[in-house]
Parts: C-alpha cells; sequence; structure tokens
C-alpha cells in the first residue's frame, strides 16, 4: 500500500470517487443504507440536507479513523469507529438544529441514525482501516454522493408525483388538478421508496451486465 | 502488539477529546438552538389557536394575536409572581406539583395560560406535556370561551416511532380532536383519550395502529396537564352561567 507518491487526482484516486456512483453504488448494488434512503425521501430537500450530513459524517470519519489506522488496538477498533461516528453525527444534529430548525425536525431521528448507516460503518472497516487519508477521504465522498444521488433520484419523483411539488414549489399547474388530476398517495408512502429503488436496480443491472449475479 | 495499559489509555483520551470538542460545539451552538426553539413554541401555540405562521412572521403575530398571558395556581386562581408566563416551564412546574403532592416541597407550582383573540373570538391555551413510548411528547391544546370544547391542538414529539407513534405530530391527526369535549354532561372532567373508535366519542379520537404506547402516553399528557388547569375552567364557566342569569 505504502508505495510511491501518487498526485492527489491520480486516475486510480479518482476511481474512488466515481466506482460508487456507478457499478459500487452503496444502495442499488451493496444494498446498504436503503432504510434511510426509504424514509427521508419523501420530498427534495430533507433529502438533499440527509444527503449532504451523510456525506460530510463519511468523509470526515473516514479521514479520522484512516489517520488513527495505525494507532488503533485491532481489539476495540469498532467502538473507536462508533465514536467517530457517533462524534460527528451528534455535531451534524447541533448544526442542523442550530441552522435548519425545520428540515432538522423533518429528519427527525433520521439524522441520528445516521450512525447506524451501514454504508458508514462498512466503509470504515473496508477501507479507512487500510488505506490512506485522501483516499480515505475521496472514498468517503464516492460512497455518500452514490447514497446522496439516488437518495435524491428516488425524493424527485416521489415529491413530484407524490405532492405535485418539487423543493416545495408546485410544478402542477392547477389546470391539471381541475382536469382531474390527483397527487398519487402512494408516493409518500415508504413503499413506494422500495418500488422505486427496485426500479433503480433493475435498470442499474440492464446497463451492466456483469452486475447480474449466475445462478 | 497493544498492551491492555495502552488501550485503556487509547480509549480514555479518546472520550474525554470527543467529550471536550463535543460540549465546546454545544455551548457554541447554543444560543442559535434556544432563538429555533423559541420560535417553534410561539408557532405552536399559534397554530394550537388556528392561526397561520411563518418562522418570519411568527413574532409579530404573537404579538398581535396573543392578547394576554397568565399564570394559574391550583385552586384556579389567576397570580403574578413577576414571571413571564412564556417562560415558565411546565415541566419545572409539574415537579413542584409532585413533590408538594408527596409532602416534599413547599413552593406552590403555577401553570402558564395563554389567550388569543381573533376578530373578537377568545381561544385559551394551555400547553400539555408529558411521555411517549421513547421520550418526551409536548403541545398545546386550544380551548373555546366555553372551557370545554376543544379549537384546536398541537402536539409534538422528540422520538417516536416513525410511521407508527410519530402520527401524534402530524395535522391530520389534530384536526380529530377540534370539537372534543374536556367536560362530560355532569361537568365531570375526563379529558380527550385515544380510544378505539373513538371519533364518534365526544370525549375521544380514534387511536393509532402501531402506535399505542405513544396513544396512551399522549392521553396521560393531556389529562394530567388539563387537570391542573380544571378549577379555573369551573371557576369561569360558573362566572359565564351567573353572568347568563
Amino acid at each position: 500500500m505504502e508505495n510511491k507518491k501518487q498526485p492527489l487526482f491520480s486516475p486510480a484516486n479518482m476511481k474512488l470517487l466515481s466506482k460508487p456512483l456507478g457499478r459500487d453504488n452503496p444502495i442499488t448494488v451493496q444494498v446498504l443504507g436503503v432504510c434511510s434512503a426509504l424514509a427521508v425521501t419523501v420530498q427534495l430537500q430533507p433529502a438533499f440536507v440527509m444527503a449532504v450530513s451523510v456525506i460530510a459524517v463519511l468523509a470526515v470519519s473516514n479521514l479520522l479513523v484512516s489517520l488513527l489506522r495505525t494507532t488503533i488496538p485491532p481489539r476495540i477498533r469498532m467502538i473507536v469507529q462508533l465514536m467517530i461516528v457517533a462524534f460527528l453525527v451528534i455535531i451534524v444534529d447541533q448544526i442542523l438544529l442550530a441552522f435548519a430548525f425545520e428540515i432538522s425536525r423533518q429528519l427527525s431521528i433520521f439524522v441520528g441514525l445516521i450512525i447506524t448507516n451501514c454504508i458508514v460503518m462498512g466503509r470504515l472497516e473496508a477501507f479507512a482501516m487500510t488505506n490512506k487519508p485522501w483516499q480515505s477521504f475521496l472514498d468517503g465522498i464516492g460512497n455518500a454522493t452514490g447514497y446522496g444521488v439516488i437518495l435524491l433520484i428516488v425524493a424527485f419523483f416521489r415529491e413530484l408525483l407524490g405532492s405535485g411539488t418539487l423543493w416545495g414549489f408546485q410544478v402542477i399547474p392547477n389546470a391539471f388538478y381541475e382536469a382531474g388530476y390527483v397527487n398519487n398517495g402512494l408516493f409518500i408512502l415508504p413503499p413506494m421508496a422500495l418500488i422505486l429503488v427496485g426500479v433503480m436496480i433493475w435498470i442499474h443491472r440492464l446497463k451492466n451486465n456483469e452486475l447480474i449475479e449466475k445462478n | 502488539m497493544f498492551s491492555n495499559r495502552y488501550i485503556f489509555i487509547y480509549a480514555t483520551v479518546l472520550v474525554v477529546v470527543i467529550a471536550a470538542v463535543l460540549s465546546m460545539t454545544a455551548q457554541f451552538l447554543q444560543p442559535f438552538q434556544q432563538r429555533n426553539i423559541r420560535i417553534a413554541k410561539i408557532q405552536d401555540i399559534l397554530t394550537s389557536a388556528g392561526i397561520d405562521s411563518k418562522r418570519t412572521n411568527a413574532e409579530e403575530l404573537f404579538d398581535r394575536y396573543i392578547v394576554e398571558q397568565r399564570l394559574i395556581n391550583r385552586h384556579g386562581d389567576i397570580v403574578d409572581d413577576g414571571r413571564n408566563p412564556f417562560d415558565v416551564e411546565l415541566r419545572d412546574e409539574l415537579r413542584r406539583l409532585q413533590d408538594l403532592e408527596r409532602g416534599r416541597g413547599t413552593e406552590e407550582p403555577v401553570f402558564p395560560l395563554f389567550i388569543s383573540e381573533v376578530n373578537g373570538e377568545r381561544k385559551y391555551i394551555v400547553p400539555v406535556i408529558g411521555r411517549g413510548l421513547w421520550g418526551p411528547l409536548w403541545g398545546y391544546v386550544a380551548l373555546l370561551g366555553d372551557f370545554n370544547t376543544i379549537a384546536g391542538v398541537v402536539f409534538d414529539h422528540a422520538g417516536e416511532t416513525p410511521g407508527l407513534g410519530s402520527q401524534i405530530a402530524e395535522s391530520w391527526f389534530h384536526k380529530q380532536f377540534v370539537g372534543k369535549r374536556i367536560f362530560d354532561d355532569n361537568d365531570n372532567f375526563v379529558s380527550v383519550r385515544l380510544m378505539r373508535g373513538g371519533a364518534n366519542n365526544p370525549h375521544g379520537v380514534d387511536a393509532l395502529s402501531g402506535g399505542t404506547i405513544t396513544g396512551d402516553g399522549l392521553s396521560e399528557t393531556i389529562q394530567t396537564s388539563l387537570e391542573n388547569y380544571v378549577p379555573y375552567f369551573r371557576n369561569q364557566r360558573r362566572q359565564q352561567q351567573q353572568n347568563i342569569k
């Protein structure tokens, strides 16, 4: 691992950023972090805040754990990782309470639950414990963005079809409603998010044949 | 390769450092958070009285429509101990009441009451607090001028189960309380409870499937909080009846 120095944005490093957006997507390929993906995607705005929060937590915790990786005793490594993640999540939660109060109320316990988001612990164990800080940081941003992008796509369809709005603004004209159009209430409920994620996994695999399991 | 000694020291140092940084962050952010909490409280009070507000105009609307704020004691008298009713924490007052009932304290609790007036119609807004399944519940109940019929409610919670107990914070749930009565036909205080088939009961609303414990907690919250105002409500109702005669 500790071989010759690479430039900061070498192709290998950029792959750390781009792979989770496509072939290694944490939600559609690894099927991690689905719980919060179902819960916070009713509207775009909270989904966006959630995505940014996860990016911040994952990037910084990856960085911190990677910096400390040689000092962390293996016997208590999970506890140490959890401490660091919890620490960052509390900070994010407090910042939201101070500067984005309404959204913090909407996200309710799901900010706190970033601690248990499998993507976070997964990346710490699988990547940050054995890689250098900069790479870990990029890996964190890449994976959290991969998570966030799915969140936003799901939220886009759920808000548009479920509430007729995007980012809180009405986009379906009143004339439609007068002509008999109704918002689809199913899109507001969590099962629809699961169906949407399923559809995305399907499309993703149609385009990437190597992801299809042989059986 | 790592000794026990190292592990203990490592864990201790990590915990202390994290705790220090967290408390500094909390200290720094507190003023911002408290302002948010204050505005949220104002908005909750306004919403329970049926007044729509935004974060930006909440304080202005509060000054315009909340025409009176009072403190009530257990015997139904209005008291003035120099405090602003808005700043009186119901939680502390309920603790005082509990101490008193157990014969430990001597301090008389007081309970805040907010009165709104829109187009000449007065509503009487009382705060409620209690416990749900996972944590605290709180809210406001607005009564019409008969001190019996509910004009509107707002409830919120810290961490009830999403999709189940958390529904107590939804506006469709709040709407069910409108028009319910807290006194029965014989003038006994019965509060309003969440119950099966509650929609058809003048003193009940439909309970939440999957949120039974949160619902029971909410029923309890409403009952124990409103109870303290009953002597005051009775006084007011008696006065009204005398005025009619």
